[in-house]
């Protein structure tokens, strides 16, 4: 994720006569971007052959749920996630409250805990047999669930509360880092022409975020739509639960795929609409890092106000499922000890860190290539389509990376076969390589938004300057654009790194033999609702998660020098 | 890339150094928990000395199977319903396991004719009535779900959980689509709230007055009537009668846990000797326990609580295949009659 978003400044396109160089960089962006769509074209691929047309089925019954459903989900949970992410990202920036420097990370940490997690505890906590229910029971005398209305928690409504509360730090994240760029000009400028606050907030900053805003939501639009975990466990009807019907129950691969193809569309129109809405209320900004933020002083009635919504964001999305979890998790301290639980975490953390840095890798090289050659819109395609894999649900994804690994694995084995009469079997399938490949082609939407944009951020004197002075392609990437942009390639690793700790989809279906990770660990009993028995699984995800969340605030703040 | 680079090369090693040490060993992938399989598969590996490895998955395993071809490091299935047992004979993804033991051991409707599949253990889909509001031999089969006199009395997860489909399957099978149609569409009917949660949250519905009927597996009812950790559900589990459904004509609708053996098993042999060894009588006790369902094997020893409270029942005896093959039929049906929404 990044740090801002767009190249602010109308940066001139660089010149061709800078490549030369090293041309190499045209065929290893292009090279890059196809290995990392590999996934998503074997999804498109398997769409070709589907054992029977499955639409006229659908159309004639369920398509208008699972549309609806779909829809409902994503505009509910979008609109939520804008709404806490850009107004308490608003608040702890520009207003003067207390407890501000502490919402300032503790509104990231929602982000550690893994959707299904959380929809599990709340489901346990206000369901009919939950402690909340049990009380007011006692509080009231009622006797069953025919004497009172509680609201139901296995609902749409529950649905998209909990993505809301895990997602949103997301559009939080991106928010804030937008509004500690902008210029204090522009804001004295238009309180000047007789702006409240409140206006100048509508009229100027939120439009100037809006190209980090629609990333944000891109981000949660995304994770809404290949959620299957919670949707199913909430029973709501999405195009997600039809893929699985069609895949699981019908039996139909080749319709799961075409279903995934089409959601994989409709996120590509969504977001290209976006660019070209913006486009047309093009607005330029100048940067200014330097002035320290004048913050608002509020009336203490008011403050307190900005405290209260700041912290229930917090209390629901982290604190009361962290207590919970902890508490269950005392009951079972001893697992700490036994069940190979360090194996687990040291799988979890290896292939989180090894991840978080090949996609980085690769985010880099994308993001440089496209820089390198802006004049080609058919690289500036590919890398953008490489995002595509964050689209897929995560079983889907992990058909994706089987089918590409095992041709490889194949082709070698029967080359090898027919050449040395050596059989090298299953090179990548089914080893901790495919579980990092899979990783970085689902998160690279994630650190590639984040590279993108601070590169983009870089004036292109910079390349000019450094090539005139003889440095090549590649040293002036080394030398000089990777250390002025070290804060969004260590927010792009960070935010990679918990989200593949919490990975859990994908990770079941490609792993090794006897290969656990605390998340699958975690899942093997949750699947038989026995949660509390692997508390401990859970609470370290969740613990590892908050260490990099905290780093991640603080790169931010240091963006901007501050009261 | 040096990372790439590295991982490649650890990958490379590691496979290669796999295929060197030719010990022998039994690679599986699992449909389920592999907590419920551990203590079979290490009594196992301490009477034979081969080793299992497992990678359990709810879902994919069949595609990785499929994609990895010839080369498939697996060499058998297990399943935890005949769902997945079929779609693996369909894509022809599995080879016929033939042997006198499991023969001698498995009732023929719990195994495909042909070897493709075995059934490890069983359980029935059965009918928990309320204690309080419905009484005794009110109901006595799944046809009768359908009659209006349930209104707003029935729970059940959703149409299209795997279980339920099986159910469909065989009402389809037994019946044809059309009368199916019609009888899903009473059931529908008759629902207290919309198909949600799985099948013990049905029985908890009837202890907090929800509805009075609900379709659940037996084996919920010794997890519920067990269950140290969370008390509240004894309560669930007592405030039901269990009701096997359709004593007086075919019988209780059954589904089994399974096993195939995979078309290009490396190592076929002990692969099977694995399958002989969970069909046998101390396997079948300790795998049936493990989740109180009941052994496939005859005159295996039944837990005391499943001994004392379902003991005796008739089960459906058509062949599970037949069934199985009902399943996209049952879920398009789920569909069309609206079952879920």
């Amino acid at each position: 994720m990044n740090t801002a978003v767009e190249p602010v400044l109308s940066a001139p396109r660089i010149r061709p006569q800078l490549r030369g160089l090293m041309p190499g960089w045209y065929g290893i962006g292009w090279g890059t971007a196809i290995l990392v769509m590999l996934p998503v074209l074997a999804i498109l691929w398997l769409a070709l052959f589907p054992t029977e047309n499955i639409w006229p089925h659908l159309a004639s019954t369920v398509l208008p749920v699972y549309i609806k459903s779909t829809l409902i989900l994503m505009a509910g949970t979008g609109a939520l996630s804008v709404a806490i992410g850009v107004g308490t990202a608003w608040l702890v920036t520009l207003c003067h409250f207390p407890g501000r420097r502490v919402f300032e990370w503790a509104l990231l940490l929602p982000f550690a805990i893994p959707a299904y997690v959380i929809a599990y505890l709340y489901t346990d906590l206000l369901e009919y047999a939950g402690p909340i229910q049990g009380l007011l029971r006692e509080l009231f005398g009622w006797e069953s669930a025919r004497d009172y209305w509680f609201p139901e928690i296995r609902s749409m409504g529950g649905a998209i509360l909990m993505l809301t509360l895990v997602l949103y730090p997301y559009v939080y994240l991106l928010a804030r880092a937008s509004f500690l760029e902008q210029s204090m000009s522009i804001r004295d400028a238009s309180r000047m022409l007789g702006c409240t606050p409140w206006q100048s907030f509508i009229r100027v900053s939120l439009p100037i975020a809006r190209p980090a805003i629609a990333v944000g939501l891109s981000l949660v639009s995304m994770e809404t739509i290949n959620d299957f975990g919670t949707v199913d466990y909430f029973a709501v009807k999405s195009m997600t639960a039809g893929i699985y019907d069609a895949w699981l129950n019908m039996g139909n691969v080749g319709a799961a795929a075409q279903i995934a193809s089409l959601m994989m569309i409709f996120v590509v129109l969504l977001i290209t609409l976006e660019r070209v809405a913006r486009a047309r209320s093009r607005q330029y900004t100048s940067a200014d890092r330097y002035r320290t933020i004048e913050r608002y002083r509020l009336t203490p009635g008011r403050a307190w106000m900005c405290t209260l919504a700041c912290t229930l964001p917090v209390l629901f999305g982290f604190l009361i499922p962290f207590v919970r979890l902890a508490d269950m998790s005392l009951a079972h301290l001893d697992q700490f000890a036994e069940n190979n639980f360090l194996d687990y975490a040291r799988n979890s953390f290896t292939l989180s860190v090894s991840s978080a840095l090949l996609a980085l890798t690769i985010a880099i090289v994308l993001a440089y290539s496209k820089r390198l050659y802006a004049n080609r819109p058919s690289l500036q395609i590919a890398a953008r389509m490489s995002n595509l894999g964050y689209a897929l649900p995560g079983a889907v994804l992990a058909i994706g990376v089987i089918v590409p690994l095992a041709a490889f694995d194949n082709g070698v084995d029967a080359f090898m076969r027919s050449h040395f009469g050596i059989s090298t079997g299953l090179l990548l399938s089914g080893t901790p390589f495919a579980l990092v490949f899979a990783y970085c082609v689902r998160f690279l939407a994630v650190s590639g938004g984040s590279v993108d944009s601070s590169l983009g951020k870089v004036t292109p004197n910079m390349d000019m300057a450094a090539r005139s002075l003889g440095a090549n392609s590649l040293r002036t990437l080394r030398e000089v654009h990777l250390p002025l942009i070290k804060g969004g390639l260590l927010t792009a690793v960070l935010v990679v790194f918990v989200d593949c700790m919490k990975e859990l989809p994908a990770t079941l279906i490609l792993r090794p033999f006897n290969y656990d990770t605390l998340a699958t660990f975690v899942y093997q009993y949750a699947s038989d609702e026995r949660i509390e028995q692997c508390s401990p699984a859970a609470l370290l995800i969740v613990l590892v998660g908050i260490i990099p969340v905290i780093l991640l605030s603080r790169t931010i703040t240091a963006t901007r020098a501050s009261s | 890339m040096t990372i790439r680079k590295a991982l490649l090369s650890a990958a490379i090693l590691s496979s290669t150094l796999g295929s060197a040490a030719q010990a022998e060993e039994v690679n599986v992938y699992s449909f389920r928990q592999e907590f419920l399989l551990k203590p079979l598969l290490e009594a196992f590996t301490a009477e034979t000395g081969i080793k299992v490895n497992v990678v359990f998955a709810s879902k994919g395993l069949l595609e990785r199977i499929e994609h990895e071809g010839r080369n498939t490091p697996a060499d058998l299935l297990l399943t935890a319903d005949i769902g997945p047992l079929h779609d693996a004979v369909e894509r022809d993804l599995v080879a016929p396991i033939s042997s006198e033991v499991i023969d001698r051991n498995v009732p023929a409707h719990f195994r495909a004719e042909d070897g493709k599949w075995i059934g490890l253990t069983s359980r029935a889909r059965i009918i928990y009535a309320s204690t309080e509001r419905v009484k005794e031999g009110e109901i006595t089969s799944y046809e009768e779900l359908a009659d209006p006199k349930w209104k707003g009395r029935i729970c059940t997860r959703s149409g299209k959980h795997t279980y339920n489909l099986s159910l469909i399957g065989s009402m389809i099978a037994h019946h044809g689509e059309a009368e199916a149609e019609k009888w899903l569409e009473g059931v529908k009917a008759n629902l207290a709230r919309k198909p949600q949660g799985n099948d013990r949250a049905q029985v908890k519905a009837i202890k907090e007055g929800v509805c009075d009927l609900a379709l659940g597996n037996s084996y919920y009812y010794g997890k519920m009537a067990t269950n140290e950790k969370e008390p509240e559900q004894k309560e669930w589990a007592a405030s039901a009668n269990l009701v096997f459904p359709n004593q007086d004509s075919r019988g209780t609708h059954m589904n089994i846990s399974g096993a195939a053996l995979t078309k290009y098993a490396p190592h076929p042999e002990a692969a099977v000797k694995l399958v002989e060894f969970l069909t046998e009588k101390k396997a079948q006790q300790l795998y049936a326990e493990a989740n109180f369902e009941f052994p496939v094997r005859p005159n295996t020893p039944w837990s005391d609580l499943l001994e004392e409270k379902m003991s005796g029942f008739k089960g459906d005896e058509i062949n599970l295949g037949k069934v199985a093959a009902q399943r996209a039929n049952a879920a398009k049906l789920v569909d069309k009659v609206g079952f879920d929404n």
